[in-house]
């Protein structure tokens, strides 16, 4: 958070909750801003509807950056069954999806990731596990 | 007031806003009223018309001019408290409230006992104006001359007017918003 708060050409919009952010990012992108989201792996669960019916519908791209609970090493089990969820929904979602392994393999990715996003009008997402960070 | 009628009173004040309509028949309404490239039609999302329009208003000099409703603002009732705190001058967030969740089959909302500008007054709004069937005359110019972000809480009656579905696909509607967006800056 840091990092993104003294990045001057990041605008940075705290929201009350993760589906807010998604229609948030929606209009930033049609104003000319290449949006992104920083959120846990809970959050894509609140925000599936505006995933499908406004993003996958009007094709917009936005990078979905989610911390991953319930991978290996989690300690608690409350976060276990939607950490298990995750991939899935992504799949369900058909929203393309990496996996960096470390901050420097994330920090090539992100570019990549966003050309995807542009290109094919799509969310695209990147997990980071537990063993991440 | 109907709200087909009370859309049709804002537009005719409209000139180069960007407008985001709520989904369903609102969106119909405005179309069948009057269509424009700075329309941006939203045809799912429930909930997020003020969340687009805010994202919107803050990459973007241009006047931006949200169509809400009662059901959805409830739905996204922190959007308001986003508003507030990024404090968007260019702004306004119109809630047509009829009561009721009038694109499922008009179900009751709280709007009935939850007065939703209070709402807007307690998280912080500092412009916000109120019309209903008593002030007809309501003068939307005035409210598209302050400065945002502003509030507008506009009673209308349940109900929807008997319009066709928009016959322009998603993507249609978003590249033509965003070509105008594009070329005014």
């Amino acid at each position: 958070m840091k990092m993104v708060d003294s990045d001057k050409n990041i605008t940075h919009v705290p929201v009350t909750r993760e589906e807010e952010g998604f229609g948030i990012c929606a209009g930033a992108f049609m104003g000319g801003k290449n949006p992104a989201i920083l959120m846990q792996n809970s959050g894509l669960g609140n925000s599936v509807n505006a995933l499908a019916s406004l993003f996958e519908l009007y094709k917009l791209p936005v990078l979905l950056i989610m911390s991953h609970r319930g991978t290996e090493g989690e300690f608690m089990s409350a976060q276990i069954p939607m950490g298990i969820a995750t991939p899935k929904v992504l799949d369900a979602l058909e929203i393309p999806y990496f996996n960096p392994k470390t901050p420097d393999e994330a920090l090539k990715i992100i570019p990549k990731a966003w050309k995807i996003a542009e290109t094919e009008g799509t969310p695209v997402g990147m997990l980071l596990d537990i063993k991440f960070w | 007031m109907e709200r087909i009628e009370t859309i049709k009173k804002i537009v005719s004040d409209l000139t180069n806003e960007l407008v985001v309509c709520n989904l369903g028949f609102p969106s119909r309404e405005l179309y069948h009223i009057k269509d424009s490239s700075t329309h941006f039609y939203m045809l799912g999302s429930m909930g997020l018309a003020s969340s687009i329009g805010l994202g919107l208003a803050m990459s973007s000099n241009r006047k931006v001019v949200v169509f809400d409703g009662d059901g959805s603002l409830l739905m996204n009732l922190g959007s308001l408290v986003t508003i507030f705190n990024q404090n968007p001058d260019n702004l306004t967030l119109i809630v047509l409230d009829n009561e009721c969740y009038g694109s499922t089959g008009s179900q009751c909302t709280y709007a009935s006992t939850v007065n939703l500008g209070k709402v807007a007054e307690a998280v912080g709004f500092k412009y916000r104006f109120f019309f209903d069937d008593n002030n007809k005359e309501f003068n939307f110019k005035e409210v598209l001359n302050s400065h945002g972000p502003v509030f507008v809480h506009i009673k209308v009656k349940p109900g929807n007017a008997d319009v066709p579905v928009i016959p322009m696909e998603a993507l249609e509607i978003k590249d033509r918003f965003m070509v105008e967006i594009k070329t005014s800056k």
